[in-house]
């Protein structure tokens, strides 16, 4: 496999879900590169370069952007935020939380742990794929990271 | 009087009945011993002339006043003697005692024999006998100075006694009042304590048998009856405390059952939902050439239900988080408000109702909530008269029982008054979708919001003429 450049992580435990975004992200033809991993404790592994993904350390400063479901099994999405928040190596990496969860204690919480933005997934696919593809213009293109 | 404690008015009175006692038995022992030193003091002022008299014959016969002023000077060993004379046989002054006294000092002639007072001085005549034959007569005068010092000396005695006994009363007083004043006291000190402390566990100690033991009996008993109701109050309390607990813990179950049930419907809910609407509307893209026109009404179907069932979701939540939310109420503009939300409501859709807004009162609520309130009254007015000609909407208020009553009125679709009642709960609606569009949850958040607010929501219609529907807030701040 090539060594790309790593855009975007999409931490989603819902199959369907992140195969519309994936299919979504696609559709502006933006040339990326998505991870997709299943749950909190994968996300955690992924960045951090351990367990299943312990060879790849230098990944870690690549990622334009994280995109973080809030609720998944083992690990939740507030923990993976709070954890990479506090940690030197990640804080500065953006994180969107996309969930369909519009609780203000979700949003407020999210707020308060560091997140960069939140999302509400829409349940109207053209709402959805709409709001996938201003996400990705605005995170992939607009908006500038740290790139060491 | 009045402040004094029970002790030492009863130390009072027994003091003042020992010195008035005091004082009557002195006062009968003076006026007794008055009247008796008198007696002894004349009989000895008359002892005395009877023997200076019986001296005196031999003077008197020989008529040698020399020896008559000489027996008479003997008079001096008693210092109270203060005059005395002797007169002759024809009643002339003869001899006079002491020697320096003057004449005019003295009787002129002897008078009735006898002793008596005069002057405030005891005096008397005795006559000079020798056998039946009368010499002379004898003239002695006492000053009653010794029954003075007599009697300063009784009254300093007095006093001292009078002193002394009362010091001894008011030891004695001392000691005896305690007999009444104790019990009475040792009640007063309980009663006291109980005011102080509210323990009415505290009994007052019984020490006599007579009124004061009854009245310590009655009040240990009426204790004893306060102790056993405020028992009776306080398990009862208790009691009522325990099942308040309980009930609000059940609540409380009950109320976070409902946020998780709503918590996991607004998730997991939502995500097959999407997916059903997605995968269609990708069939649809993908397959429409494959597809003929009942299929892709089909398709249609699906898609449109599945967005319903979306938004019923939403509104359901939102209905259920209204339940949760605490009131912010301030002072609310409300014909700014009605504007704000008009131009929300039409905002980029086709509006052809005339509304028009009175001057409306302003109110003390929740501005998010009311705002609310206006945007599902006033959708719901526009969305049913948006087929008539003529849309035409109101909005006023008017005071009923000192309340202000805001309402909004429709000439659209209207509806049945025995339905009324119906309008304001979940999912009921008057309508099919088809007719007019909605999930049948606006008038039954309008209904929540306004209960939270301690108002009143009602409506009025007739079916074809339009509908009017009312709300109160409550005054209360």
């Amino acid at each position: 496999m090539m060594m790309k450049q790593l855009d975007i992580l999409l931490v989603e435990d819902n199959e369907s879900d992140a195969e519309l975004v994936m299919h979504a992200l696609k559709k502006n033809k933006i040339n990326n590169n998505i991870i997709h991993v299943l749950d909190g404790a994968e996300a955690l592994d992924y960045v951090f370069a351990k367990g299943n993904y312990a060879a790849n350390t230098d990944r870690v400063h690549t990622l334009k952007v994280i995109l973080l479901d809030i609720k998944m099994p083992k690990v939740g999405g507030l923990e993976v935020l709070s954890k990479l928040k506090a940690d030197n190596r990640t804080k500065t990496i953006p994180i969107v939380m996309l969930t369909s969860s519009s609780e203000d204690q979700d949003v407020e919480k999210s707020y308060m742990l560091g997140a960069n933005s939140y999302i509400v997934k829409p349940v109207d696919y053209g709402d959805f794929t709409d709001a996938i593809e201003q996400l990705e213009k605005y995170w992939l293109l607009r908006n500038r990271t740290i790139i060491t | 009087m009045k402040g004094t404690s029970i002790q030492q008015k009863l130390m009072r009175v027994i003091l003042i009945t020992c010195a008035i006692t005091l004082l009557l038995t002195s006062s009968a022992y003076f006026g007794y011993q008055y009247f008796n030193l008198k007696q002894t003091y004349l009989k000895q002022v008359a002892n005395t002339g009877k023997i200076i008299a019986f001296n005196s014959t031999a003077a008197l016969a020989f008529d040698n006043a020399n020896d008559a002023e000489e027996i008479l000077s003997s008079l001096k060993v008693d210092e109270h003697i203060v005059g005395a004379a002797l007169y002759n046989q024809d009643g002339k002054l003869f001899a006079k005692y002491p020697e320096n006294i003057s004449v005019t000092d003295l009787p002129v002639k002897p008078q009735g024999d006898g002793y008596g007072v005069q002057n405030s001085n005891f005096e008397g005549f005795q006559p000079v006998m020798e056998g039946n034959k009368q010499l002379g007569t004898l003239y002695i005068r006492t000053d009653r100075k010794a029954i003075h010092e007599l009697f300063a000396f009784y009254t300093l005695a007095s006093i001292v006694i009078l002193i002394f006994s009362l010091v001894v009363a008011y030891f004695i007083s001392r000691i005896l009042q305690q007999s009444i004043s104790k019990p009475i006291l040792a009640l007063a000190e309980v009663s006291k304590s109980i005011s102080v402390d509210k323990d009415y566990s505290v009994r007052a100690i019984r020490y006599t048998n007579d009124e004061t033991g009854a009245l310590t009996d009655a009040f240990n008993q009426m204790l004893s009856q306060i102790e056993h109701q405020n028992r009776d109050i306080i398990s009862f309390n208790q009691q009522l405390e325990e099942k308040i607990s309980e009930r609000t813990e059940e609540l409380e179950r009950a109320n976070k059952e409902l946020e998780a049930f709503s918590y996991s419907v607004s998730h997991d809910l939502r995500s097959p939902l999407r997916a059903l609407n997605a995968y269609s509307q990708m069939f649809e893209e993908d397959y429409a050439e494959l597809l003929d026109a009942k299929a892709m009404k089909l398709l249609g179907n699906i898609q449109r239900n599945a967005k319903r069932m979306g938004r019923l979701i939403d509104d359901l939540l939102e209905f259920s988080k209204l339940g949760r939310k605490e009131l912010v109420k301030t002072n609310i503009g409300m014909n700014q408000l009605v504007t704000e939300v008009m131009k929300e409501v039409s905002d980029g859709k086709q509006n052809t109702s005339v509304i028009t807004v009175e001057d409306l009162p302003d109110c003390l609520a929740d501005r998010g909530l009311i705002y609310q309130v206006w945007v599902n009254l006033i959708s719901n007015a526009i969305k049913y008269s948006s087929k008539k000609e003529n849309p035409v909407i109101h909005i006023g208020s008017k005071i009923n029982d000192n309340q202000v009553v805001y309402f909004i009125k429709d000439n659209g679709a209207g509806f049945n008054m025995d339905y009324a009642k119906m309008l304001f709960k979940v999912f009921q609606r008057l309508h099919s979708p088809k007719e007019f569009e909605g999930t049948g949850i606006g008038l039954a958040i309008i209904a929540r919001i306004i209960a939270k607010h301690g108002g009143n929501v009602w409506a009025e219609g007739e079916v074809d003429k339009g509908a009017t529907f009312f709300f109160t807030i409550s005054n209360s701040r």
